[in-house]
């Protein structure tokens, strides 16, 4: 049995004297879709930057494909890593935002080609044709030379899917990719996910987003207060979930 | 596959005809603009027409070497001045933002003294550092000296000159620069950083080019203003645009005319900046409107006329 993509054991995180994650633990294969839900303010987004190390965890274990995030341990002992350690990292794990964070002054096209440049040293020339291809993927192949305000909110975040994906990421995180959308435009960004988890991406999805959990996940976690509160296939939990919390949870969104 | 959103618009098709209405008269508009005018018309008179205002002795001095000379001068003194100025304030901004508390400290104390303390104070003050520091030496504090000069022979008045305004000015860039990376969204960073950027690449591609917008237009004030503020070092003697008019008018007493000379030059260089920093401000603003704004022509064209939404 391989190692698993993602694991967590015991991860805690607190801002100041508020506890945002009490003991996560949980496992993500190479390949599997996770999806986490629940209520706002139950550390589904903190639990997300922790994986990328946006934010530090203060204690319990993380690792992403057998590495621990932002330390590295010898002789028992815990060091940190250097910054140009943890851009390494980073590289390897794409992620897309909320509010899609595109960069305001590239088109396009520069957004997905900027990091592939600068940060995998890739040339160039290279660069824009692997982007052009990403963006044909994520159905703007015509959008290349727009410049992010000139774009819809669903075409922004399909462009942020293409530049994280630009990067060769071995696994995906998203964390409300769809919130900040209208109705309308939800769908097409779905899609692109949706694809993405049919060719073996590993991904890890907070979303709102029932209809896509029961579609695409293999895993749906359900948090509430920083702790895993129910986890399993999704039928199990979202049709059938053994906890109040998780129920009551739900019939709210459903 | 996703298809891309059609938003063209239907246009052509039965579409209705547009509104035609009597635009709102503005009489009070015509008014005033009279008003202005004949003010004008009785200012330009009177300048034109007052014989003590000399013009053929202005005519005559407009294009002497020596106010060309100090012309050169203040140009001179104002790019190596705002250089000096700009990449002090970079610094000093990035300092300011530093988690390490006596770099921002230091950062801190700089700018309250040099915008606390008036410029004309700190380029007298310059100008005799030589008696404070006789001798120069460059090298390890408390330790071996590499470089020995003579304070004299080394601030000669162009060094005073760029070292008063320059310091100066870089307190006040550092406040502009620092107000310009603040005002990037954190989104940006955070996007950056997923990405695998480093901190550095990060402030050099995404943040500073962002803060850019911000920056720019405060500093081609500044620039505008570094170049009138430079007439301040005729105070040490130093042979800029305006200490060549007071050389002139010293000897031969015209010294409104050569005032207006030096006036003259001073608006042909900022109504050069003026240009430059349009164009500036446009290349920065890239990606940030949907459509351009409207610009002078439009404003001109809607004047006395109903425009909707579009009034000042």
């Amino acid at each position: 049995m391989s190692e698993p993509m993602v694991k967590a054991e015991g991860v805690h995180k607190r801002f100041g004297r508020l506890e945002v994650l009490n003991g996560i633990s949980l496992e993500v294969k190479a390949g599997e879709v996770m999806c986490l839900l629940g209520p706002s303010g139950s550390g589904k987004s903190t639990f997300l930057r922790c994986i990328n190390h946006l934010e530090k965890i203060n204690s319990g274990r993380l690792s992403v494909d057998g590495e621990l995030v932002g330390y590295r341990e010898t002789g028992g002992k815990l060091h940190e890593l250097r910054d140009s350690e943890v851009c390494g990292k980073r590289a390897q794990i794409g992620m897309v935002f909320q509010h899609f964070n595109l960069f305001p002054h590239m088109t396009a096209l520069d957004n997905v080609v900027e990091a592939p440049v600068k940060v995998l040293k890739l040339r160039r020339a290279e660069a824009r044709e692997r982007a052009r291809e990403l963006l044909a993927q994520v159905g703007l192949a015509e959008k290349a030379d727009s410049y992010p305000a000139q774009l819809s909110g669903g075409q922004q975040q399909r462009v942020a899917i293409a530049r994280a994906l630009a990067m060769r990421p071995k696994l995906m995180l998203f964390d409300e990719p769809t919130s900040a959308l209208d109705p309308e435009l939800v769908g097409d960004v779905l899609d692109v996910m949706r694809q993405l988890a049919s060719q073996g991406m590993t991904m890890i999805v907070v979303t709102h987003e029932m209809g896509f959990a029961r579609g695409v996940a293999d895993t749906v976690v359900f948090m509430d207060a920083g702790v895993v509160v129910e986890s399993g296939k999704p039928d199990d939990v979202i049709s059938n979930p053994q906890h109040e919390r998780t129920r009551t949870f739900l019939s709210k969104v459903l | 596959m996703p298809s891309t959103e059609a938003t063209e618009s239907q246009e052509g098709q039965g579409r209705p005809e547009d509104i035609k209405a009597v635009p709102v008269r503005h009489p009070g508009r015509w008014i005033t603009a009279a008003i202005v005018l004949l003010i004008t018309v009785a200012i330009i008179n009177s300048v034109a027409t007052n014989p003590r205002f000399e013009w053929s002795i202005v005519g005559q001095y407009l294009f002497d070497p020596r106010i060309l000379h100090g012309v050169r001068i203040t140009i001179e003194l104002t790019v190596v001045a705002m250089i000096v100025g700009i990449v002090g304030g970079v610094l000093l901004a990035v300092m300011r933002l530093s988690p390490n508390p006596l770099v921002s400290g230091a950062s801190w104390v700089y700018i309250w003294f040099f915008r606390g303390t008036p410029l004309l104070v700190q380029i007298l003050f310059w100008s005799y550092i030589s008696a404070l520091y006789p001798k120069i030496n460059l090298g390890i504090p408390f330790g071996p000296a590499f470089i020995h000069a003579d304070a004299n022979s080394l601030l000669k008045p162009f060094l005073v000159s760029v070292l008063a305004l320059g310091l100066n000015e870089a307190a006040y860039m550092a406040e502009i620069v620092r107000a310009g990376i603040i005002s990037v969204d954190e989104g940006q960073s955070e996007a950056a950083a997923s990405l695998g950027m480093s901190r550095l690449l990060t402030m050099r591609r995404v943040v500073l080019p962002q803060a850019m917008r911000v920056i720019v237009p405060p500093t081609g004030n500044e620039t505008i203003s570094m170049l009138k503020n430079s007439s301040l070092v005729s105070v040490i003697a130093y042979t800029e645009l305006l200490y060549s008019a007071q050389l002139i008018y010293s000897v031969n007493y015209k010294t409104i005319q050569l005032l207006i000379v030096a006036s003259f030059w001073y608006l042909v260089m900022t109504s050069v900046l003026y240009v430059g920093q349009y164009f500036i401000e446009r290349r920065f603003g890239r990606g940030f409107s949907r459509a351009e704004q409207a610009g002078m022509r439009e404003r001109w064209l809607g004047f006395g006329r109903g425009s909707a939404g579009g009034a000042p």
